[in-house]
């Protein structure tokens, strides 16, 4: 069964399309990436399948129950981390957690222990009964997402969920993904990090101006872009562009004493470069080979302004 | 619609209203301090029956009191960044219209019982037409916090801007519904106070307290639910609009 479900999506502001014909479908127990570069329309997506916004056209079914028709009954089903939504800075973090978890219509004893775990396992039992408005960014996000996950929803939306946080309180926001997601909850996610969804992610969508410009797994999106292989060299002595462009190699980017030589086939490139720094009686100081990166996949799909 | 999840989600949000905003600065001050300090500086020093102007105070303050929380509440969400994840939650913009009206309608309507009680015992008032006392309390409360809850509803930001745009529209309605000028005196000038939905509350508290009221108490109940129900209807699409619009 499809946990999330949306199709058709559009939603326009005065004359410019946001979002343009997004259809998006994550299996039940999938953590799903969804990219895109600043203004794409990762976040007006996100903010429609949440019942945020509402969509110009489309429809959200999440867990089999339309969105649009039921939102009550669809908003129980989910846990929402918005990008631009933090939790009130007027309670301290307990209260907050236990009133979105009374929201849910969890019992006072389950709402407790659910509390004691969550805070527990985000670090912050000893803070519990302080305001957060005393709390610092990273602390804030945790109680935002202990928040979202307090009745253990069969899906979880995060947006950007680790922007400007330290190395610490990103860790632990992945990790916690990556429990909820053990624990049975489909994630849906949106971030800037693409190595982020490259470790996280079963599934990625990638949107560009509103629109869905691929889908697939890191893997399969990388090898869509296998001409994006290379072969990192360096010489003894400096070298020009005009170099490679000698051999038939098309994209080659000095990275600082290296080169980066982007090419579809590295056996044939490695081959040619050696052959060439003999004949040129250049010693090669370095060599080495890489596989497509999903960052490379991205850049070159989004046309390569990140 | 699942009735049972729609009430549980307004009682959600009347409940988080009522720990939040009940003690903020300026429901404190327009809700409280204001309809007290406005009273006393009309009564003060003029030698008036306490008796006949005791139910136009009663309406200020029903009336200050149930609308100070409303104009707050969206403001402040959408400036601290509240709002995306209370909108996210399972409410509907009904929900969140309705808790936010029962929360000011609650604060209006314990304010101003205390002061009706205080009021009694001080001062030996009496209750000539307790039934007309029940509406007064619980339609009026629920009038103004809609007004509130009203005025609140276009998109903004900034609560200081709306809590200027209220009082801009609440401090004129004092002077046209009967509240220092009864009703009964107001002469030439008695066609603007039925157009006021204080005069209505303030004149079922004259038909409670005095038995002096103007209108027929029907009139005045009816009155103040026909407005309630344009106050919160304007109020649900004004914010349904905004959500269509991602304001």
């Amino acid at each position: 069964m499809n946990a999330i479900e949306a199709i058709n999506l559009r939603k326009s502001f005065g004359p410019v399309a946001a979002v343009d014909d997004v259809s998006i479908t994550v299996q039940e127990g999938e953590i799903f990436g969804f990219l895109g570069q600043n203004g794409a329309g990762k976040t007006t997506t996100i903010r429609m399948m949440t019942g945020v916004l509402t969509p110009d056209t489309g429809s959200v079914r999440i867990s089999g129950i339309d969105l649009l028709k039921y939102p009550l009954e669809a908003k129980q089903k989910m846990g929402v981390i918005p990008e631009n939504g933090t939790v009130y800075s007027d309670l301290t973090a307990e209260q907050n957690i236990l009133w979105t978890a009374k929201f849910y219509g969890m019992d006072k004893a389950n709402r407790e222990r659910r509390c004691d775990e969550i805070l527990a396992r985000l670090g912050l039992e000893s803070r519990r009964h302080d305001l957060v408005r005393f709390f610092s960014k990273g602390m804030r996000q945790r109680i935002s997402i202990a928040c979202a996950i307090v009745h253990s929803p069969p899906v979880l939306f995060l947006d950007e969920p680790t922007t400007g946080l330290d190395v610490y309180s990103r860790r632990l926001v992945l990790d916690t993904v990556r429990y909820m997601n053990k624990e049975g909850s489909t994630v849906l996610i949106t971030t800037h990090n693409i190595e982020e969804a490259n470790e996280l992610c079963s599934s990625i969508s990638i949107i560009e101006r509103g629109k869905i410009i691929a889908t697939g797994s890191p893997e399969k999106l990388k090898k869509q872009f296998d001409t994006t292989r290379y072969v990192e060299i360096s010489f003894d002595q400096p070298v020009t562009e005009e170099l490679f462009a000698a051999l038939g190699i098309a994209r080659a980017e000095p990275r600082g004493d290296k080169w980066r030589v982007y090419t579809g086939n590295t056996d044939q490139a490695v081959k040619q470069l050696v052959a060439m720094a003999a004949a040129d009686h250049l010693t090669i100081l370095s060599i080495a080979t890489s596989s497509p990166t999903l960052e490379e996949a991205f850049v070159q799909m989004t046309g390569g302004a990140t | 619609m699942n009735l049972r999840l729609f009430v549980h989600s307004v009682l959600m949000v009347a409940e988080k209203d009522m720990r939040i905003y009940y003690y903020k600065g300026s429901v404190v001050i327009f809700g409280l301090l204001f309809p007290f300090i406005m009273f006393l500086t009309f009564f003060i020093g003029r030698n008036l029956d306490i008796a006949l102007f005791f139910p136009s105070f009663l309406g200020m303050m029903l009336f200050f009191s149930a609308s100070s929380t409303g104009p707050l509440i969206t403001p402040w969400e959408k400036r601290e960044k509240t709002y995306e994840r209370l909108v996210s939650l399972p409410v509907q913009i009904g929900s969140i219209v309705l808790g936010d009206i029962l929360a000011g309608a609650v604060f209006g309507m314990a304010i101003t019982t205390i002061v009706w009680i205080g009021g009694t015992l001080l001062l030996h008032l009496h209750l000539v037409n307790p039934l007309a006392l029940i509406p007064a309390l619980v339609l009026g409360s629920i009038t103004f916090a809609s007004l509130g809850t009203l005025l609140a509803s276009p998109a903004t930001d900034t609560p200081s801007n709306i809590m200027m745009y209220s009082n801009l529209v609440r401090l004129p309605l004092i002077f046209v519904s009967g509240i220092f000028i009864p009703l009964s005196q107001l002469g030439s000038w008695a066609w603007t106070n039925e157009l006021s939905p204080l005069t209505y509350l303030v004149d079922l508290f004259h038909a409670a307290l005095n038995g002096d009221a103007v209108f027929s108490p029907a009139l005045d109940a009816g009155a103040l639910l026909l407005i309630s129900c344009v106050f919160i209807l304007a109020a649900k699409l004004i914010q349904q609009r905004n959500l269509i619009s991602g304001r």
